[in-house]
């Protein structure tokens, strides 16, 4: 199974530079030609609803079948139980394992640990859980519970055919570039790599991450190792090596996550069909949400506004104009003045008090469980990975945060931040 | 007590009375000197411990609040947000400087705590805190961060006390040790010491008195039993006079007696 991911991932980059770009392009330059195709990433996808294919197109399906019944929407019944259908039942039936309100409900009853466990146990958490011994940890539960989601997301790897194992795999770089970033923070602190590579988060290893402690400098990094993993656009687009070495890691972070997730939506909109709609409409509010968090941490810290203008992914609701107005915000409430222009964040702003962003991150995660919800509405598209891992993920934080309060104590808290997800 | 019968090995003489009442007044002094500091110390023990019993109350709110906070920053911003923080610290911002106080001639340290600008503004490389969970979390962190700046200013205060606290304990004890040394062991012995003193001197002087009174009522004897003899003589010379005078020598007359006795058979009587 390893295999079969580690050559997904060597696959991968030629796989993705091919039908992007139609001359083959060396990659030292890829930046450039990557930032002249964003900004018209959001344009075209304006266009998407009037690019009807052409009908000569659909009267030969024998070419290319598939291609041709992504494109459009509402196509994709005809053939896309012949791939992915099994696996769109294995997710569906993974997402009926969702614990649900009541389940929350009897969690937050519980007085210790061991009764959370014992809850856990009577779930699809409990082969997992059982065999943990009784001084159990919060980490622990989250541990073995980030367990299962990642054996489910292996599972469905190795099932998986193409376009939909791209697809699965993109779900993870996130994950990837935290990994990388860690090792590099890591390893420019001499860390031990061992060590570093266990607090890596499981969903984002790749094979050659153990070596990206060897290189000395960032320019070596990316020659020797990163050339080789799915992230190598992303470094070679955003970073030039000259600013690699003193760069702040953060910045680097957010750099790469902007480049991953414009790529991503890239790859949804060449998917087409309800996927191209389902998963755009949620990587536009993931997008928007990291751009008015970005701006609500970056105020009073020494960052610039052209850079964290730079930080904004070049696509959701919020571009372009809206990005304008968080750029030059100084204080929350100019942040909530910017965003109230547009009604599905009016809302998420009208919840949370004047002065107040405490809130703001669970308003968001919930708003964020709502769409990812949505997504199950529809048949036929890949939207439903996408959310599936991201409401496991969710129920891990709704589940380590239980644990918390209940570990220290406070359960008065416990119904601050838990999200229900059904 | 083991001390009260004892007494310092001394030669009763005047002398060594006087060294000893000089001592007496020594021990006296010291030991309301070394009172009234055990007392100072005991006020500042009790301060000390008024002030640890609040800053342990205030440590449970503020441990707990901070890691609170911490699982606060862990849900927004992730389980692995501790992991980069924990890579992209390189030196303590938050420094503990010591230095010493005095109270009542007890040295106590004093823990004070200082935020290092060096450390905290980062090195080249070294993310600066501020930026850390930019896309997610930020504020979190910046809220866990300074929760536990505040335990720790509340750790290092508390733990400024306790030494302190110790410290005095001891010195405390040292101090009442002393003081009860010199009440119930020092001062007894001299006391002692000077009662053996003066009654030895006592004893001495009455010795002499009596052997002054002895000399004197044998000087008195002599001196009568010289003037008896004198009288004595006295007459008898006066006698011899006489019976010089009539002729006869008392001693010739005697003696003619004795002879007489002896020699002359005519004499009868």
């Amino acid at each position: 199974m390893v295999a079969s991911f580690s050559k997904h991932l060597v696959k991968f980059p030629s796989n993705k530079n091919s039908p992007t770009t139609s001359a083959p392009r060396p990659r030292p330059h890829l930046p450039d030609l990557i930032c002249d195709d964003l900004p018209a990433s959001p344009s075209r996808s304006r266009h998407r609803p009037r690019r009807a294919p052409p009908p000569t197109k659909l009267s030969s399906p024998g070419s290319e079948p598939e291609q041709a019944a992504a494109k459009m929407y509402g196509w994709e019944m005809l053939s896309f139980n012949i791939h992915d259908g099994f696996l769109e039942a294995i997710v569906r039936g993974n997402r009926s394992g969702l614990l649900t309100a009541a389940d929350y409900n009897n969690l937050c009853q519980c007085e210790t640990l061991d009764d959370i466990k014992m809850h856990l146990t009577a779930t699809e958490y409990g082969p997992y859980l059982q065999n943990e011994p009784s001084p159990l940890h919060t980490t622990t539960i989250v541990e073995k519970c980030t367990l299962k989601l990642v054996d489910e997301y292996k599972h469905m790897l190795c099932q998986a055919t193409e376009p939909l194992s791209t697809f699965l795999q993109y779900i993870t770089y996130g994950h990837m570039i935290d990994n990388v970033v860690l090792i590099v923070t890591g390893t420019l602190h001499e860390r031990d790599v061992n060590e570093l590579l266990e607090k890596c988060h499981p969903l984002g290893m790749f094979d050659s991450i153990a070596s990206l402690a060897v290189a000395q400098n960032m320019r070596e990094l990316y020659r020797l190792v990163l050339v080789d993993t799915p992230l190598a656009p992303y470094f070679s687009e955003c970073i030039t090596s000259e600013d690699l070495d003193d760069m702040n890691i953060e910045i680097m972070r957010n750099t790469l996550y902007k480049a991953y997730l414009e790529d991503f939506y890239k790859f949804c909109q060449k998917l087409g069909g309800a996927t191209a709609e389902i998963m755009c409409d949620i990587l536009s509010f993931e997008a928007d949400r990291r751009a008015v968090n970005i701006t609500i941490n970056s105020i009073g810290t020494e960052l610039t506004r052209d850079d964290r203008r730079k930080l904004y992914s070049n696509f959701g609701l919020l571009y372009p104009y809206g990005h304008e107005e968080l750029a030059v915000c100084e204080d929350v409430d100019q942040v909530r003045g910017a965003m109230e222009k547009y009604p599905p964040y009016q809302s998420i702003f009208s919840r949370i008090s004047y002065g107040e962003s405490q809130m703001l991150d669970k308003a968001f995660y919930e708003e964020e469980v709502r769409r990812l919800c949505l997504s199950f509405e529809q048949q036929f598209h890949y939207g439903v990975f996408f959310a599936y891992i991201r409401l496991r993920e969710q129920e891990i934080r709704n589940l380590m945060w239980i644990s918390e309060c209940v570990a220290q104590n406070q359960k008065a808290r416990v119904h601050d931040s838990v999200v229900f997800i059904f | 007590m083991a001390g009260q019968n004892q007494r310092l090995n001394v030669v009763p003489t005047v002398t060594m009375l006087g060294v000893m009442k000089a001592r007496l007044v020594g021990a006296t002094r010291g030991h309301a000197l070394l009172k009234k500091k055990s007392d100072a110390l005991t006020v500042q023990f009790r301060a000390i411990l008024k002030k640890i019993v609040a800053a342990k109350e205030s440590m449970g709110e503020t441990m707990r609040a901070s890691s609170f906070s911490l699982a606060e920053a862990k849900y927004v911003a992730g389980d692995g947000v501790r992991h980069v923080v924990l890579q992209s610290v390189r030196a303590a911002s938050v420094r503990v400087r010591s230095h010493q106080e005095n109270v009542a001639g007890v040295k106590l340290p004093k823990f004070t705590h200082f935020v290092d600008p060096a450390a905290a503004s980062g090195g080249p490389s070294n993310a600066s805190p501020s930026l850390t969970g930019l896309a997610r979390g930020g504020q979190q962190v910046a809220a866990c961060r300074a929760a536990h700046v505040k335990a720790i200013e509340v750790l290092v205060e508390l733990a400024s006390l306790q030494t302190s606290f110790l410290t005095l304990d001891e010195a405390i004890k040292t101090t009442n040790r002393r003081v009860n040394a010199l009440e119930n062991v020092v001062k007894p012995r001299i006391e002692n010491t000077i009662s053996y003193i003066k009654g030895e001197l006592d004893e001495l002087e009455r010795e002499d008195f009596f052997r002054l009174k002895k000399i004197q009522g044998y000087k008195k004897r002599e001196i009568e039993r010289q003037r008896a003899n004198a009288k004595l003589f006295a007459e008898e010379q006066l006698a011899e006079d006489l019976a010089l005078k009539r002729g006869i020598s008392v001693g010739a007359a005697a003696n003619l007696l004795v002879a007489g006795g002896e020699k002359d058979d005519d004499i009868i009587f």
